[in-house]
């Protein structure tokens, strides 16, 4: 990785030090509000990055990823709730949670052959499966919502995720930076290897003896896992958890906006296509608020719009254009 | 080597493969010939893990593999030329061959390997880095026996290998078989074009409706006026 890291031209690696730098200081530079939106799209960009490898790198459509977001919201918030358990110790249930919920899709969708859009309508079927549950366990709440303990405090407690915008920020931004190298590690790897040859032809892939089942459930696993240390974070920031909010259709389509605008199977397409979002939903927000002519729904109808023109003109999504632009294309960047 | 024994096989309810068997010596090439639907690929299929069958044994030097997976499959040493030459299209040529030498029979002879298949197919080294859904179909098949060879198969199953190919390739694709076959490759071939495949095997079975209707050395059956009628438009 190091390797391949010092084989960048100089220019990218300033403009990466840049960047860096940018998004380290940003919380002593910009407003409350514009920090909300960062950290918003950090979020996207971090479930995006984590939805990606299922279906940008093993070709998979799971519209269903508000399931694991859910998971490990509830599971964190309830542990820390009922059993005070603090919620850096309750992520790791909540990631086995979401891992053994993927596991179970994976394993019931592989087995049985079933992919494309039965695959999607399984994920489906799963996260509103889930919603429909949760709506009746009242030790979660269950239509009436779970709450965490809001107090007024002037510290930052990391281990208990209780205090400013400025610490999530950097938390999200801690948790993006880690899954873009996870993603990056995982494309260099033999696992990234074959799960190109899964995306690209199944049959083929197996008939050159690649195990496309374990291949397509760790893909699976992974993202699952992943996607739920998103909801544990969303939990402690939102204080409120709904089933029909939190494993909401809605919920899952927001994951999948930002990495197919930014570019499905790309390394930096879900991050690029969270902050594109968010930067032009919200300024547009702000524009029409200013006009006095804001909507209900206005930012929706925006995303869509986004989404239609890309998927007609740019349908490798924004980050591939990006990188031709900046010479970082060297015909690898897929 | 490869021994089959009263396979079945079905697809939902409808019948694929009823009570199949056919033999492969060690060195030999045999051939599968049969029309549409008759089950040529189910049986294809069926050996190389990729459907599970119903019933029967398939036995290779000893080991039943009915119902393994196809991974396993393969690296107990049966290659596949699949139907339709299935190639990585957005990979270019050396990953669609770095890819047939996963299997971990086939890794840590990667060099040699690769060195045998640039001697059988130079195309493919003058296209090392080009993508292969650019390659010509000709050259797309060459790829696809190459990226079979790279996870160093003792039989190969060849299905359809002449299928949407101009006539003077499919002489190459041929002559490419009868080469493996000299050098030892044990060749399970999977035809439509049963003139060709009948002059080109030792032996050969007629498959029809999932069954085997009739076998014996190619020769013969070439002279059978049944098959000749049936199969040869003679």
């Amino acid at each position: 990785m190091i390797a391949s890291l010092a084989r960048l031209p100089a220019r990218v690696l300033l403009a990466t030090a840049l960047l860096g730098l940018a998004l380290a200081t940003a919380p002593l530079v910009v407003d409350g509000y514009i920090l909300s939106v960062i950290l918003i799209a950090l979020y996207f960009a971090y479930v995006g990055q984590a939805w990606n490898i299922v279906m940008g790198y093993a070709g998979q459509l799971s519209l269903g990823h508000a399931l694991y977001v859910g998971l490990g919201a509830y599971m964190a918030a309830a542990l820390y709730i009922h059993a005070g358990i603090p919620p850096i110790l309750g992520v790791f249930p909540a990631v086995a949670g979401a891992a053994l919920a993927a596991a179970i899709i994976g394993a019931l969708a592989f087995r049985f052959r079933i992919g494309g859009v039965y695959f999607a309508l399984l994920t489906i079927a799963f996260a509103e499966f889930t919603r429909i549950l949760f709506m009746h366990i009242d030790w979660l709440g269950a239509t009436e919502g779970l709450f965490l303990p809001v107090e007024n405090r002037t510290t930052n407690d990391l281990l208990n995720l209780r205090g400013s915008p400025t610490m999530f920020y950097y938390v999200l931004l801690s948790l993006v930076v880690a899954s873009v190298a996870l993603a990056y590690y995982l494309r260099e790897s033999r696992l990234g290897f074959f799960l190109r040859a899964v995306r690209e032809d199944e049959d083929a892939a197996e008939a050159s003896g690649i195990n496309i089942f374990r291949v397509k459930m760790i893909a699976v696993v992974l993202s699952g896992a992943m996607t739920s240390v998103g909801g544990v974070i969303l939990a402690f920031y939102y204080n409120n958890l709904f089933p029909s909010d939190v494993f909401g259709m809605h919920r899952s389509i927001e994951i999948i906006l930002a990495p197919i605008v930014g570019g499905l199977g790309t390394l930096f397409g879900p991050l690029i296509g969270a902050f594109a979002l968010g930067i032009l939903g919200e300024g547009l927000t702000a524009v029409l608020e200013a006009s006095g002519t804001s909507t209900a729904g206005i930012k929706q109808l925006v995303y869509a719009a986004m989404l239609i023109v890309i998927i007609k003109f740019l349908p490798g999504g924004l980050w591939p254009s990006i990188a031709r632009l900046i010479r970082l294309d060297r015909g690898g960047e897929r | 080597m490869l021994s089959v024994r009263d396979l079945t096989l079905f697809y939902g309810d409808a019948q694929a493969l009823d009570g199949v068997g056919f033999d492969i010596g060690e060195g030999e090439i045999v051939a599968i010939v049969g029309a549409n639907g008759a089950g040529k690929t189910s049986l294809i299929r069926a050996v190389a893990g990729m459907e599970r069958p119903a019933g029967g044994t398939i036995r290779f030097r000893g080991a039943d593999i009915a119902g393994w997976p196809p991974h396993r499959i393969c690296n107990t040493g049966i290659g596949q030329v699949a139907e339709g030459r299935q190639i990585f299209p957005s990979l270019s040529v050396m990953e669609n061959l770095q890819m047939g030498a996963m299997l971990p029979r086939a890794r840590k002879r990667f060099r040699q390997s690769l060195d045998e298949v640039i001697a059988l197919f130079p195309r493919l080294e003058e296209r090392r880095d080009q993508a292969a859904g650019t390659l010509s179909g000709g050259e797309q098949q060459m790829l696809a026996i190459g990226r079979c060879l790279m996870g160093r198969p003792e039989l190969i199953l060849f299905d359809e290998p002449s299928l949407g190919l101009a006539p003077t390739i499919v002489a190459d694709v041929f002559r490419i078989i009868r080469r493996l076959h000299e050098g030892g490759m044990s060749i399970v071939l999977v035809e439509q074009n049963v003139s060709a495949s009948l002059r080109l095997s030792s032996r050969a079975y007629v498959l029809e409706n999932g069954r085997v209707v009739a076998e014996g050395a190619s020769a013969e059956l070439a002279n059978d006026p049944r098959i000749r009628q049936a199969y040869l438009g003679l």
